[in-house]
């Protein structure tokens, strides 16, 4: 008689660390040949439009940065909070948030004479638009006790409707035959191309500042190691002097200020005008990429570029193989429950028992 | 149609206890069981028979966890055999040792914090009992062995000793022929020792067999009929307690000479004071909790001072409110070193130069993820010199863990392990030499020794008592009324949220002390302060 049994670790190996996201990604793939075979396609070639395609000529990893720096600055904000348990789900709306504070300055330049100061301000407003939003469910819960989860999760959809009256009414393009798009941005207010004829633009710069400084932030200073304690046992948070309440704040607000940064730089360097699709889900699939990249800023990096991959993947297999994008967004939930799945083999040992039977 | 001479299904409706058959009721035969290289049961034999209480002695890391887990089916050995009534058995999981009527109460708890008693319980059994039903049932029995608890109440309200409660209580609704209890008496008072005993003694004369993990000697002599010793994963004796003292019995676990806390109690009338706490009383935030009533003490220089006190009398308030994990209503009330402290936070006062050391090993005084070195940061922070500009040095709290490893003599399988994979002896001689290394002038500690070997409890003890002497105010929160009398100068007692006139402990007595514990304290005048 044999049976699996979970045994405790009592402490996990740095290599399994490692390996865990690893593997999920396996599965994942495995997984989507699996669909692609049922869906009627050849899985292989599926797979090879899907992952490597994208990064097969300049254009495609350009896209692959322009997607994954919007992802990875607002996973990295999303795993200081999620280090510290406060389980913000809210980063799609605090991402409007941004970038509607951000543009609300550029259509407030808009037409004036202005100088190089616009995007600084552009995008301090995004990152204190962000913030703010993000402070309401940390707020919410440090005072009342309401589960963030949900109040954040609800915020999403608030900060949505707000975008989409917007373009619609006081913010609608006037000369735009009555569209619902704000005015294009003008150049003061355009985030800076980093070459010619592609849309890679400064924020990846400004994204992969982020990730060095964040990294440092979290594995190398008295604040993160603040963070990581309060997620790991609030009483010994306690203990060691810490706040919870303004740990929740700070965490918040850092997570909605990077996430308003990001939907800032989206609007000013990708898109350079609001529309009511600008809220693409990029803050829910950030919070796959929090968790594949292990709450680490550069894993959040790495896993994001994946993440992106995806995404342009999406995009060419819908135009070649005629598959559904929402084909994508399977692949990533299913990408999510297998980084959670095998992050239990880091805490429990799995093991086959051979039960004794007693002569 | 005579019960007793069928041989009791395992899975029976009624498994109550029965008179034993001829022969142990359970047996173990040249069990063993490694892990890795280490051979954590080398041939252990040990026999039970019903109807009595046998002592399983042994230091930490001897292997009786190990021997337990095997007979709870928590493990499976690598050879030998589990007899049961003479038959072999095998026990695949613990629903089969339940079922044969094998209970155990283990020294770690494992409820859940956020269900009531009721419901902990209600998971624990095997049948599905409605909870209400399960609520009276446990409300009989705790009135039956004498185990007060309300079954309502969540268990994260609850006291260690109330918790302990819980898991006998548990055990005993599955009606159990054989109960292990992992140090039962460990965070236990005199009369609730008493009451314990008593209740065992009941277990017994119903005819159940008890298998007694207990590092206190004393009680095994009193109790236990016999006793298996274990060193090292063998058994190195099999004897009657009662004909041995505790010395020699000591003797046969440790394997040479206990070495024994070397303190004499004395006055420290003259000494300065470094810690006066005057009038301070303070609501629980926990609204189960014990509030603070008007609460003074004085504690001077090299002297220690003792607590005791019966679980969930305010224990954990007075350490809060001491540490400063929650702060006094009014800064004069705690003073220390002439400063009133009372509205500073831990840091502040730990700058001051106190430390603590909380109750709550995994937990609260270590994070069992974390590595000792980030461990070491947990307390060290403020005032250890492990930061500067707002940047951990690593280097620094690694050299604290080697510093404290070397003093405490810490046992560990790499340099910085994660807190957890420490046994619960050495983490706590970590968390204790954390902050004894400081030199600190002030030193608070709750329940130094629970649940450690005698080798780590010697160890601790004689480094407050060392402490102590090199100048530092000690005071110990303990409910373990031996510990107190060996180590502190002075006693009070706490009860339900008051303290009592600390009284030197030459000319004290333990009846004395327990009649504070139970209630006596009220009518007491509090001690005079200056």
């Amino acid at each position: 008689m044999r049976r699996l049994v979970l045994e405790r670790r009592s402490q996990t190996p740095l290599a399994l660390t490692l390996a865990s996201p690893l593997l999920a990604v396996a599965l994942t793939l495995l997984s989507a040949a699996a669909i692609f075979a049922v869906m009627g396609h050849d899985p292989l070639r599926a797979l090879h439009i899907y992952f490597v395609t994208p990064l097969s000529d300049a254009w495609g990893l350009q896209e692959v940065a322009v997607k994954a720096t919007p992802l990875v600055l607002i996973a990295v904000g999303l795993s200081l909070c999620f280090r510290s348990n406060n389980w913000n789900i809210g980063a799609e709306g605090q991402y409007v948030a941004g970038a509607l504070a951000g543009t609300w300055v550029a259509i407030a330049t808009h037409g004036q004479p202005s100088g190089p100061w616009v995007l600084p301000a552009m995008l301090a407003a995004g990152v204190a638009g962000g913030a703010l939003y993000a402070l309401i469910p940390a707020v919410l819960k440090t005072r009342y006790r309401a589960n963030e989860i949900l109040t954040s999760l609800m915020l999403v959809y608030v900060a949505v409707l707000l975008l989409d009256w917007l373009v619609r009414g006081p913010w609608m393009d006037p000369h735009g035959f009555n569209m619902p798009q704000t005015v294009v941005f003008e150049s003061e207010a355009t985030v800076p191309l980093l070459m010619e004829g592609g849309r890679l633009n400064l924020g990846s710069l400004i994204m992969l500042a982020v990730v060095v400084l964040t990294a440092v932030l979290v594995l190398r200073t008295l604040k993160g190691f603040e963070i990581t304690l309060v997620g790991e046992a609030p009483r010994a948070a306690r203990f060691a002097g810490f706040s919870e309440k303004r740990l929740t704040w700070l965490v918040f607000a850092a997570a909605g200020g990077l996430a308003g940064l990001a939907g800032t730089l989206e609007a000013a360097g990708t898109v350079r005008q609001l529309q009511p699709e600008f809220a693409v889900g990029y803050g829910f699939t950030a919070i796959i990429v929090a968790f594949l990249g292990r709450l680490n800023p550069v894993g959040c990096l790495i896993a994001g570029v994946f993440l992106a991959i995806t995404f342009i993947g999406g995009e060419n297999a819908q135009i070649m193989l005629q598959i559904p994008l929402d084909a994508t967004r399977v692949l990533q939930g299913l990408l999510l429950f297998f980084v959670l799945a095998c992050d239990t083999l880091l805490l429990y040992r799995p093991r086959l028992l051979r039960s004794s039977t007693a002569v | 149609m005579d019960e007793s001479l069928r041989r009791p299904e395992p899975d029976a409706g009624h498994r109550g206890p029965r008179p034993a058959a001829t022969g142990p009721l359970m047996e173990a035969r040249h069990l063993v069981k490694r892990f890795g290289t280490l051979v954590a049961n080398d041939r252990v034999d040990l026999s039970v028979n019903a109807g009595e209480i046998h002592a399983l002695l042994g230091e930490n890391g001897a292997g009786k966890s190990t021997l337990v887990k095997m007979l709870y089916g928590l493990l499976q050995p690598d050879a030998g055999q589990i007899l049961w009534q003479g038959e072999p058995v095998a026990l695949p999981n613990p629903r089969a040792a339940r079922a044969l009527g094998i209970g155990i109460v283990f020294q770690h708890f494992s409820l859940f914090d956020n269900l009531s008693v009721a419901e902990n319980v209600a998971l624990a059994i095997d049948d599905k009992v409605p909870v209400a039903t399960v609520a009276e049932r446990v409300a009989e029995l705790s009135r039956a062995y004498g185990l007060p608890l309300d079954p309502g109440r969540e268990v994260w309200r609850l006291s260690v000793g109330e918790r302990q409660r819980v898991e006998i209580v548990r055990c005993l609704m599955q009606d159990p022929r054989l109960l292990v209890l992992d140090e039962p008496t460990s965070v236990l008072t005199p009369q609730e020792v008493e009451g314990l005993f008593a209740t065992l003694a009941r277990l017994r004369a119903e005819g159940r067999a008890l298998l007694y993990i207990s590092h206190k000697l004393d009680e095994v002599r009193r109790l236990c009929e016999t006793a298996t010793v274990l060193r090292h994963g063998r058994v190195v004796a099999r004897t009657d307690p009662r004909a041995e003292s505790a010395a020699s019995l000591a003797r046969m676990m440790v394997g040479g000479e206990v070495a024994q806390v070397r303190h004499e109690a004395t006055r420290h009338d003259d000494a300065p004071l470094r810690l006066a706490v005057r009038g301070l009383s303070l609501a629980s935030e926990d609204p189960h909790g014990t509030s603070l009533a008007d609460i003074r003490l004085e504690l001077r220089r090299g002297e220690i001072l003792g607590i005791a006190g019966v679980a969930g009398n305010g224990q954990d308030e007075l350490f809060a409110a001491l540490s400063g994990e929650w702060l006094a209503p009014r800064a004069e009330q705690i003073v220390f070193d002439g400063q009133a402290v009372g509205r500073e936070d831990i840091n502040a006062r730990r700058r001051r130069g106190a430390a603590f050391v909380p109750e709550e090993r995994l937990g609260h005084a270590a994070a069992p993820r974390l590595r000792l070195s980030d461990n070491a940061l947990v307390a060290g922070h403020a005032a250890n010199g492990f930061v500067r500009g707002g940047f951990v040095q690593r280097a620094r709290t690694l050299g604290w863990v080697d510093a404290v490893t070397q003093a405490f003599d810490v046992r560990k399988g790499s340099r910085d392990p994660e807190a957890r994979a420490l046994s619960g002896g050495n983490l706590q001689k970590f968390v204790v030499g954390r902050e004894v290394l400081r030199r600190p002038a002030l030193l608070v500690v709750a329940q130094p020794t629970w649940g450690v070997d005698a080798g780590a409890t010697g160890l601790i003890r004689q480094a407050l008592v060392d402490l102590a002497k090199d100048g530092t105010a000690v005071l110990v929160i303990s409910q373990d009324l031996d510990e107190l009398f060996e180590i502190a100068d002075r006693i009070a007692v706490i009860f339900h949220g008051r303290l009592s006139a600390a009284q030197p402990v030459r000319g004290l007595t333990r009846e004395a002390v327990g009649l504070l514990m139970g209630g006596a304290a009220a009518a007491q005048p509090q001690e005079a302060t200056a």
